[in-house]
């Protein structure tokens, strides 16, 4: 079926208003998904193009040339070559330009041209190229490049889609195709050289658009699709390199230069008037990108992002945190004949679809805050403004909002990675951000705080050890960071060039309509692995059940209230559950952090999500369920805590250093499925997600014990 | 003959030459940025680094690190005007 089906590329310059026209030529009929092996994600949608004609549009990434230096332009390139598994060759190619600086536009589009697929350009923002009054002959332009379909357009304002639509249908029914550029001849040989050694190695005559990538390209990428044998390709490109230098051009510096000067040719007549006028882009700059008030509008927009993400999401939470309650205690009295079902649906089911609801308030609010961000051009200047902080540890100036995210929860800031372009940094960054001391870690500091730092060093030192545990990641994360994008990834760095666009009103429907998207995938993606996770460790904290706990509790203390005998019988429960055996098991390996096997438990129970550790503590502690971090009998019954045996017997547990290296531990540990799912969906594979999760764990699992074994011997 | 990096904020150059083995100078040279074009250094960020520069009627940024081959003549005669989109 799919083999019949008709796919046009529709493919351009960033900053075009691409995904205006995608967005408005495949209305809400779209599909999101990723190229296999690759963190490209791969967007389509179903086009109506008249007379019945319905095509499959894919919108690739966008890029400023095929050059195939990064991902997306690698990806891009083995798309419209048909060379990338599990996709077939587009029918034909639609080109979108920014009208308002085609010459640039027009480089990529040449080098479409020479991919000999069917092909027409659509110049978009005919608005703005109106307000400048720069005027285009479309007719002379397509003539000159060999009567392609060119329209003019303004996706923003919805103009001119129906001609593209016309265009689409015109090009697949004519096969137009636009005229290639002629190389001179000593690069048209060094192209020949190429292609017949490719032939009488591998038996098969590579494309022209093959052999220029191997000519210009600096990377093995196109070689080594082809199966080019090693020992002698290297000679030969360089024998064509040669030949190119024979021409008098530099070989990487070739193909822009003989393009541009095509391109000036053939654009000679076709623009008239224009003031030369930037538009806004000059004026806002002098405001936005100033030495002092800059930096303060900056810091004002992203503490305004960092406050919504954090607060306004909260009431959200909220909702959806008592919704969950709700269905719990309505289904729970059905079922209370069958106990181990009732557990399994409230504690299991119904908590683990809750486990990732609860993100999406955070992940809407940060991806509507990134729309706008993206789309008004301020973001490419809020990376600007940053870079500096971030360059000389491997990040860019782009991994600031990720990173800001993080402090309110990874999630969100692991997703909005995906606006840095350069994969090197993307992943080192993605890798940072569950350092970040996201509100799931409050509770417990809030706990240790209020429940022994404040009681015995008063409030100032309380508020010192809050703001300290926040900093702890951070201090980790960059040099952590820094060693990753120097020593560890070979991927050779992405130079930081990004255009600075012309500022823009945002289109509503384009963020909203991004914000569910990113939302959608996170629920079928991570959302599985996220229930998944929550079952499994249902499971383990529920299995295995002694059901004459209760009656054995009421027989060996018969004074014991209702109330009482339940908060027993849930932590004797928990104490012989397979969760509870683990943590006495493995209490050996935390002891010297100075963790009980109550802590143990809770911490091993925390892995899928930190904050249960205090709900967990409550039930260890046998306050019974719901424990909050503000309750007082959890604190109390923290603080009389003893060592039942051993050499520290009848010290207390929660000395200040096993307190302090408990909320250290925290502060460092990979603590959260939900991260660890998102990190895999983001990294496209479940690899960079177990090397953080170690990476996490172990270090946080040594610095407990150098926190835990300095407090003691200096105190 | 001068590096990008000494040009002033505000001032023009006409580009002499770049390192066309470097990314960072193919990624200018396929934004268009191409020996003989007129470029302006548009600003420095806050902290001084990264730089915007114009061509071709469009802003750029860069980092300065990256961008020491980029060599300028400011003495050429350049538009005073902002470069158009014309070719």
């Amino acid at each position: 079926m799919s083999s019949k089906q008709i796919t046009v590329a529709l493919v351009g310059n960033p900053n075009t208003g691409k995904s205006t026209l995608f967005n408005a030529l495949t209305g809400l009929r779209q599909k999101v998904g990723n190229y296999p092996g690759v963190t490209v994600a791969r967007k389509s949608g179903r086009c109506d193009c008249g007379d019945g004609l319905k095509v499959e549009l894919v919108d690739l990434p966008g890029l400023y040339s095929l050059a195939a230096a990064s991902p997306d332009e690698q990806v891009v390139t083995d798309v419209l070559l048909g060379s990338l598994e599990g996709s077939q060759q587009p029918d034909a190619i639609v080109v979108v330009l920014d009208v308002t600086n085609l010459l640039r536009n027009l480089f990529l589009a040449s080098q479409l041209a020479e991919l000999n697929l069917p092909l027409a350009l659509v110049l978009n923002q005919a608005d703005i190229a109106h307000e400048q009054g720069l005027k285009i002959d479309t007719q002379l332009l397509s003539q000159r490049l060999g009567g392609v379909p060119v329209v003019l357009t303004s996706a923003w304002k919805g103009e001119g889609i129906a001609s593209v639509r016309r265009a689409i249908a015109e090009v697949l029914n004519k096969k137009t195709k636009m005229t290639k550029l002629i190389w001179p001849s000593q690069v048209e040989s060094a192209l020949g050289t190429i292609v017949q050694a490719i032939q009488a190695d591998t038996g098969q005559a590579p494309s022209s658009a093959d052999a220029q990538r191997i000519l210009f390209s600096s990377n093995a990428h196109t070689s080594d699709r082809l199966g080019w044998s090693q020992p002698q390709r290297e000679l030969i490109v360089r024998q064509a390199r040669d030949q190119v230098r024979s021409a008098g051009y530099n070989p990487m510096a070739a193909e822009p230069l003989i393009h541009y000067a095509h391109l000036r040719k053939i654009l000679e007549g076709v623009i008239a008037g224009g003031t030369g006028k930037q538009g806004n882009a000059a004026a806002l700059d002098r405001v936005l990108l100033h030495r002092v008030i800059g930096p303060i509008l900056f810091t004002g927009i992203m503490l305004g992002l960092f406050a919504s993400v954090f607060w306004l999401a909260k009431f959200p939470m909220q909702w959806i945190q008592s919704g969950v309650d709700f269905l719990k205690a309505i289904i729970a009295p059905a079922l209370v004949s069958t106990p181990m079902l009732q557990s399994l649906v409230t504690d299991g089911i119904i908590a683990g679809v809750g486990a990732f609801l609860v993100f999406l308030p955070q992940i809407l609010i940060l991806f509507l805050f990134i729309g706008i961000l993206e789309d008004s051009g301020y973001m490419a200047r809020a990376a600007f403004i940053m870079d500096r902080l971030f360059s000389w540890c491997g990040l860019n100036g782009k991994s600031f909002v990720p990173l800001l995210s993080g402090f309110a929860c990874a999630i969100p800031g692991l997703l909005s990675t995906r606006t840095i372009e350069d994969p090197k940094a993307r992943l080192a960054t993605a890798f940072a951000v569950p350092f970040m001391s996201c509100s799931a870690r409050f509770p417990v500091y809030a706990l240790m705080c209020a429940a022994f730092i404040g009681p015995l060093y008063g409030p100032g030192w309380e508020s010192v050890v809050m703001v300290g545990m926040h900093c702890v990641g951070l201090l980790f994360a960059v040099p952590t960071a820094f060693v990753l994008t120097r020593f560890v990834l070979k991927v050779k760095p992405q130079p930081f060039v990004l255009e600075l666009p012309r500022y823009q009103m945002p289109k509503p429907s384009d963020v909203l309509w991004r914000m569910w998207q990113n939302a959608a995938e996170f629920v079928s993606k991570a959302g599985t692995v996220i229930f998944a996770m929550t079952i499994v460790i249902w499971a383990l904290c529920y299995f295995p059940r002694d059901a004459q706990m209760a009656d054995r509790i009421k027989a060996a203390e018969p004074t014991l209230s209702e109330h009482e005998i339940q908060s027993r019988t849930q932590a004797a429960m928990i104490e012989q559950s397979w969760m509870g055996r683990f943590g006495k098991a493995v209490q050996p390996v935390f002891d010297p952090c100075g963790f009980d096997w109550k802590i143990t438990v809770g911490v091993l129970a925390s892995f899928p999500a930190r904050e249960v550790i205090v709900s967990t503590l409550g039930v260890t502690y046998s306050i019974g369920k719901g424990a909050e971090a503000d309750s007082q009998n959890l604190r109390t019954a923290m603080q009389e805590a003893k060592w039942m045996d051993g050499p520290r017997k009848s010290t207390p547990i929660f000395s200040l250093a096993a307190v302090l290296a408990l909320m250290v531990f925290f502060a460092l540990c990979s603590q959260c499925g939900p991260t660890i799912a998102t990190l895999a969906q983001e990294t496209g594979g479940w690899k960079w997600a177990a090397i953080s999760f170690f990476y996490m764990t172990i270090l946080a699992w040594v610095m407990a014990v150098v926190v835990y074994q300095s407090v003691i011997r200096l105190i | 003959m001068t590096p990008l990096s000494q040009l002033l904020p505000g001032q023009f150059g006409k580009l002499v030459s770049l390192n066309p083995d470097q990314a960072v100078d193919q990624r200018l040279m396929a934004l268009g940025l191409l020996p003989g074009m007129a470029l302006k250094l548009v600003r420095r960020a806050p902290l001084g680094d990264p730089v915007a520069i114009e061509f071709g009627g469009q802003v750029v940024s860069l980092r300065l690190a990256e961008a020491e081959s980029l060599i300028v003549d400011v003495a050429a005669d350049c538009p005073v005007q902002r470069p158009k989109n014309t070719p």
